[in-house]
Order: C-alpha cells, then structure tokens, then sequence
C-alpha cells in the first residue's frame, strides 16, 4: 500500500507523465502485446494456435471424447462464420454436427431438450448480440431446469458458445457484451476467455460442466491472440480468476479481450509512474471467484475494474459492492469502474466509446493518488 | 424464360462459382426450362412448385376435417375402427377419466377454501388425456403445458402424487418449489412442467433428437393448447422439428379459450392443423378431442410415424375447456353458460365413453356412484394426509440451483439460518421439516 513518501513520489510522476508521450496514437489494439500465456501442467504437445483453432480443437476433444455431444447452430455445418468449426462435420457426420433453422430460441430450447434426454449440446448463437430471443429460454428454463423439478431433472449438459465484444466496427448488433444480463440468473454460470489456450481449457470444461454454461467468445481476439497451446485433454476449473500478473499497488480486474487492453494500462502505469499493479482475469463471471479479488483487494487497498458493456448494471458494479462489504477497512480509494458509456454501442465512435487502455491508465493513476 | 433464368441467377448471384457454372450452362445449350430444372436439381437449389402465367392471389380454402369415430351415444360409426379394448382396459380409462374428474371438483373447492395456493381442472379435456396417454409407450418421453393430469395419472402419477404437489408438502417431488399443477416424475417420463408458455416445444424437438441419435425406437410427445401455438416457439419447434427430421409428436389441445381469448382472436387460419403441412410440411391430423377412440387412433399412428420414419408429427384435438382457466379466473365474465352447457352436455367426453360401455353391458348406475364415492374417498383422504406433512427443507431452497452449492449459495444459506435462530417465532418454522435441527447447528 502507498502511503506518505511513496504517495508523493506518484504524484511528481504524474505530473511529468500527463505532458509527456499519452496521446491517441499510443497504443490501442493493433499495438503488439506480450500477452502471459498460462501454463498447463503435464501439457504435452503444443502447437501454434489462434482463439478459433483453440475453440475448434476443444470442440473436436470433446466430440472425440463424448459420442453424445453434438454442435449446432446457424451456418456451423460448413465451419461457422468465425470458423470455429471448421472440419467437425466431415469428421462427426452431419447427425452430430449441423445446421438449425435461423432462430435463436428454437437453437437455445433444443439444445435444453438434448441435454434433458442425456445429450450433450454444444450450441452456437451467432453473436452474441443475437442471444436475446432465446433469453426466455436460457433464463425461465435453462436456469431453473434442475431446482424448479426438485433435482429429477436438468440441462446441465448444456453449453451455449456466442461471440462477443467489440471488435472495430460492429455497430449496434456486432459488438455488444450481455454477460451481466446471465450472471444475474441463478442457475447459469458464465465464461469468458481471454487467450486461447484459456478459452480451450475453459470450454472443455463448461462442456463437462453439470451446470449450464454460457461461453461468451471475444470475437476480437479470434484471429488476432495466438499462443501455444496444448494439444491434448485439460480442462481449467469454472468459478477461478488468474492473477495474470502480480502487484502490489493496486488490483486491475476484467476479462476476455479487456484483458489486453488492462495489460496495456499497467504496463504504461508500471513504465510511467512505477506503480505495482496486480492484473485479475476473472475468467468466470457467475459463479465468480470472490476469494481472489478479496485477496487481492486486501493487499493492495485499491482497485480498478473495467469492461467492455456498458456502466450502469454491468458486472463491475456487481464486484465493487462485494469488495466495498468484503475489503472495507482495507480500502484506501473509491473503487473505479472503467466502462463501456450507457449508451449503445456506437458505430463510427467506436474508438471514444470502448473503455481503451488509457481509460484506465487514467484511471490507475486517479485511483493512486486519492 | 429469360425471367426466370435471371430469378435463379440473382439466387446464386453470391456464389461465384455457381454463377460461372450456370452461365456455362445457359451459353452452351439452349435455355430451356428442364435445363434450368436439372440444373437445380444438380445444384440442390430444387424447386417443388409449378410456374404459372396465372396473377392469383392464394387464400384459405379447404379446412383440414376432423377426425371422428364415436358419437355422443357411444355408437362407433367405424366398427373396424374401434380399437377394441378389452372390458378390463375400457373400464381402467373410463374410471381414469371419472376420478380425474372427481379430483378436479374437489381441488377446486379446496382452492376456493385457502388450503391450497391454486388449481386448474381439466374438465371436457379427459378424453385427450386418457385416449392419447394410452396410445404411448413408457419409453416415449412427455413434456406437458399444464393441463394434461390425466396423461400423468394414466401413466401411474397417483393421486397423493398429485396432491403433494399441490400441497408443496415435503413429499413433492420437486420440493415445493414451484406453483401447484407443476408437475414432473422421473417415473413417468415426465419432464417437469414450467409457467413459460410454449417453451417445452422445441425442448420436446431436442429430446426427440437425442431419442433418434441414441437410436431408440422411442418419441417425444408434448402438450399444448391452441392459445399457446401462437408463442414464437411454437414457430421454433415445428420448423425445427420438421428441418431436423425428429420423432416428435405436436399434441395441441385446442380447447377453443386461451384464458378469456377465444381462439378467433388468436388466428384467422385453419386453426393448428393448418400450419401442418403446408407451412412446415408436417404431418397433420386433426381429431374430436372429445371421442376417446379418434384421440386413441390419431395418437397411436401419430406415434408408429414419428417412430418408424424418424419424422414429426401434429395433433389438433379439437375440444371446449368446459371449467374456469384456474382458480384465478372466472370465466363466465366472458363467455355464456349456454356455450359451456352446450359442450358440457352435448359432447361430454365422459358420458361419451359411458354409453359406449353401456352398449356393452360394462357398465352400471351403481359402479358409477361407486367409482365416485371412492374417487371421493381417496382425495380425501390423500388431501387431509397431504397437509398433516412437513414442508420440505427449508435447506431446500438453496439445493438443486446448480449441481453442488456455489460458494455465495453456501453464505446465504448461513445467513438465513442465522437470521432464523434470531426471530425463531416469527416465521413458520414448525411447519417445515428438520428446522430444529438445522436451527440447532
């Protein structure tokens, strides 16, 4: 924690920083990142891979591993829109992999009635933009399959993949990220990514998962993150953020493609103002991981959280109450929300709307100096 | 020529590589319209209808009939046709659809005295129930809208079964959880019922393809009235189930009231039926809901398709919902009694299968009052033992939300029981199971 000396020190390099080299071309998604790959124990293989290919593989591990599975959903016969599943049908045949009828409530009830008879649906909503018309059945249904028949019955084999998030230029229905709609429905958990090699282990165990799981996939980074990754069988456990850096000033949380644009901000916070900052990948939004953040939190006293949906309801609001109730004595500023505007999401304002590394750098240094 | 040569070029105009190969084609040979025909074909861009020179606006002509084998004397019109139970069997249904209908009046009435929270009968609707519940195997897999108790009962749901669930007591299967009349059992192949209309559809599509990918020789049925068919759903499910080729059976109960919306202002088609074949290319038939026999027959053949051709099928049982909605609904502000009378009296689904007995000698005056008095006799008593029993667990409320307890599930339950070890007496603790003990903890 700073305090007295440390505080002033911060606050001189400010000064310094805020006329110096923070403009508009610093920076921003196409600017190269080195990006901490996780590491898997007992891994094996590994072969270059972007985010779909990981997906991909995931959904091929999971098919290969589990005759029930099945993957539908519009245009993902051919491979998908995004390529995700590109390959699946020729190798599972087209009674395990293949298209539905373009209708989001018709995908989202039939892959519920599939898990309810011991299948195993991996279902695809285009974007996830486009998973509004089946919020009836994810909410009223999936979500209560299990408690509203006493246990007799679920749909916890259910996984609902979706691409979502920013990604340039999508406008109002190519960009948008619903995860706090789902995180506040008892009964769903909620996923989201932020590097391939995560969102394979992630998938493999939403999949497996005995619960239904809303997979949210940053279309963004499809092409654009490429790791490493395992070639086999491994799952990352649901419900467990990444301390994706470690610090001691103050604690960065998000997920999916924020990530990046958090990792950006602390870099710029660690070079310019030699400020320690601990970077969270909550990864799990519902059921989330309260215990790290708290952790975290309790040992640095400040926070910032940041993604990419709007302000208002957004799940950050959601985690800085359960800091305020968990860390109060250990809070040393007001805990920051760095988001999207309570606006739609903007087309050709897309730059000034996304919450961008400077957002937070901005707001790491308020944070600091309070 | 030239027009429709250019209608099928602009539909593959996108694909470039079909485009070339089209325009070969044209170039080389003389347009004619079995080239083009065979080109689609090739090219899986089939088409089934006949061009016209014709300007003719389509509009509904023919309605689909209704099939119906017995009349209101219990005379069977078909006698090849009757499916000709035995005694035995005709008496099971027959006593089925009376203690149903004996149930219903008594619950009815509790409703109205407070001790349960509320009720829907299934009055004019038992024939459906019983006939259609008959035709189907154990195996076959039933999602339910809510007003199919009979089906439930003919399937061995007994009538403390049913009771308990209204009661919410702690021998509900799905622990009191949701409103009565929400019924599921794992015994009976019932999914468990939900509020949400229509959502069981496409549901009951899903089930039926993971029937036909295990390659079991069952089907899905699923329930639902005619107010409902106009949900999006119900869209979703019959473009699903007809696109994916699934063994679903679509058993719609067209009782003519989705609550106080008669069914003229819920469609100006051909009612279902009419979306069967030519707006899903569905299977269809549409039977008098009311004649046990018809509902029996339609099922039975609607079951042999869906599970020998791996196809859908849709029902329409035509019929009249002779009681209220519910316990919260009076609908003599909205139609006449003459209207009910005329059902209730004139096509009664009941006295229907009555006088067929009749004919036979399987029947008398005095098994009737005895199969009432005892009908009355089990509810009774099933209802007064049902409400000397605990409420579930009060644990129960945080069980059952996911597979194991999420860690703020886990809190919140600790909180409860703390708040509860604090104002004991202020909530009805006694009446649920194990709270002592888990207030001793």
């Amino acid at each position: 924690m700073l305090r007295g000396n440390n505080i002033k020190k911060v606050n001189s390099l400010l000064v310094r920083s805020f006329h110096s080299t923070v403009g508009n071309r610093s920076g921003g998604p196409s600017t190269p990142i080195n990006y901490p790959s996780l590491e898997i124990e007992n891994a094996g293989e590994k072969q270059k891979m972007n985010l779909f290919q990981a997906i991909n593989n995931g959904m091929d591990i999971a098919m290969q591993k589990d005759s029930k599975a099945v993957v539908f959903g519009e245009d993902v016969g051919f491979g998908g829109v995004f390529r995700c599943t590109v390959g699946l049908r020729d190798k599972y045949g087209a009674s395990r992999v293949f298209n539905t009828p373009l209708c989001e409530q018709g995908i989202a009830g039939f892959a519920i009635g599939l898990a309810a008879q011991g299948a195993t649906p991996i279902a695809e909503i285009q974007f996830a933009d486009y998973i509004f018309p089946a919020f009836d059945q994810i909410v009223n249904e999936a979500a209560k399959y299990r408690y509203r028949s006493g246990g007799q019955f679920d749909c916890g084999s259910l996984t609902i993949r979706s691409p979502y998030g920013a990604v340039g230029h999508g406008g109002h229905y190519h960009s948008q990220s619903p995860e706090s709609y789902f995180g506040h429905t008892p009964g769903l958990k909620v996923v989201i990514p932020s590097t391939p090699i995560e969102a394979k282990g992630l998938l493999l165990a939403s999949i497996r998962e005995k619960d239904p799981v809303i997979f949210f996939e940053p279309k963004l980074m499809y092409r654009s993150a490429v790791e490493e990754v395992p070639i086999g069988d491994y799952e990352i456990p649901l419900g467990k953020a990444r301390i994706v850096k470690e610090g001691k000033d103050i604690t960065i949380i998000g997920w999916g493609a924020q990530m990046r644009v958090l990792l950006q901000a602390v870099n710029m916070a660690e070079e310019k103002l030699g400020i320690s900052c601990e970077l969270i990948d909550l990864r799990t939004i519902q059921p989330w991981d309260v215990e790290t953040v708290v952790e975290s939190v309790k040992k640095t006293g400040r926070v910032v959280i940041s993604h990419e949906a709007p302000k208002t309801g957004g799940w950050a609001a959601e985690i800085s109450a359960t800091i305020q109730e968990r860390c109060f004595l250990h809070l040393e500023a007001p805990i920051q929300r760095v988001c999207g505007y309570d606006t739609p999401f903007p087309l050709i304002f897309e730059k000034f709307y996304v919450p961008d590394h400077l957002k937070n750098f901005e707001s790491i240094k308020k944070t600091m100096v309070y | 020529m030239i027009s429709q040569s250019y209608r099928i070029l602009s539909r593959i105009s996108r694909n470039n590589e079909l485009k070339k190969t089209f325009l070969t084609n044209l170039n080389c040979k003389s347009s004619s319209p079995s080239i083009i025909r065979s080109f689609c074909k090739k090219q899986n861009l089939d088409e089934n209808f006949e061009y016209t020179n014709k300007l003719e606006v389509q509009e509904l002509k023919h309605y689909i009939p209704c099939y119906t084998i017995m009349d209101q004397e219990g005379v069977v019109s078909k006698p090849d046709q009757d499916p000709n139970f035995s005694k035995e069997e005709v008496i099971k249904m027959y006593t089925t659809m009376l203690t149903l209908n004996v149930m219903d009046s008594i619950l009815y009435d509790v409703q109205r005295q407070g001790r349960i929270s509320f009720y829907m009968t299934s009055f004019g609707e038992e024939a459906i129930h019983i006939g259609s519940a008959a035709a189907l195997e154990m195996s076959d897999t039933i999602f339910a809208q809510y007003r199919e108790t009979g089906v439930f009962m003919w399937r061995g749901f007994t009538i403390n079964d049913i009771i308990n669930q209204c009661c919410t007591n702690e021998h509900d299967l799905g622990k009191g959880r949701q409103m009565p009349m929400h019924f599921g059992s794992r015994k009976i192949n019932l999914q468990t019922i939900s509020s949400p209309l229509t959502t069981q559809l496409p549901q009951a599509v899903g089930s039926s393809y993971a029937q036909k990918l295990a390659g079991e020789k069952n089907c899905t049925i699923v329930y639902f009235g005619e107010g409902a068919a106009s949900e999006g759903d119900f869209h979703a499910a019959m473009n699903f189930a007809a696109a994916l080729s699934t063994p679903t059976i679509f058993f719609c109960r067209n009782n003519k009231w989705a609550i106080s919306t008669p069914s003229k202002e819920q469609y100006k088609g051909d009612g279902i039926a009419g979306r069967g074949p030519n707006g899903y290319g569905m299977k269809t038939i549409r039977v008098d809901g009311n004649d046990i026999w018809a509902v029996y027959n339609v099922t039975k053949l609607a079951r042999k398709i869906a599970v020998e051709e791996q196809v859908p099928v849709l029902i329409e049982a035509m019929t009249y919902r002779v009681g209220h909605h519910s316990t919260s609904d009076d609908s003599s502000r909205y139609r006449t009694v003459e209207e009910i009378n005329a059902w209730k009296e004139g096509k009664n689904p009941i006295s229907r299968l009555r006088n067929y007995m009749n004919h036979k000698g399987w029947w008398s005056d005095a098994q009737e009052k005895e199969t009432i008095a005892n009908a009355r006799t089990t509810v009774r008593e099933s209802l007064v033992n049902a409400e000397k029993q605990y409420k579930p667990s009060i644990n129960e409320i945080f069980t059952d939300v996911y597979d194991k307890p999420t860690p703020n599930l886990i809190e919140q339950q600790k909180e409860l029981i703390e708040h509860l070890k604090l104002y004991p007496d202020e909530y009805p603790l006694n009446q649920f199971a194990d709270s002592k003990l888990i207030l001793k903890d």
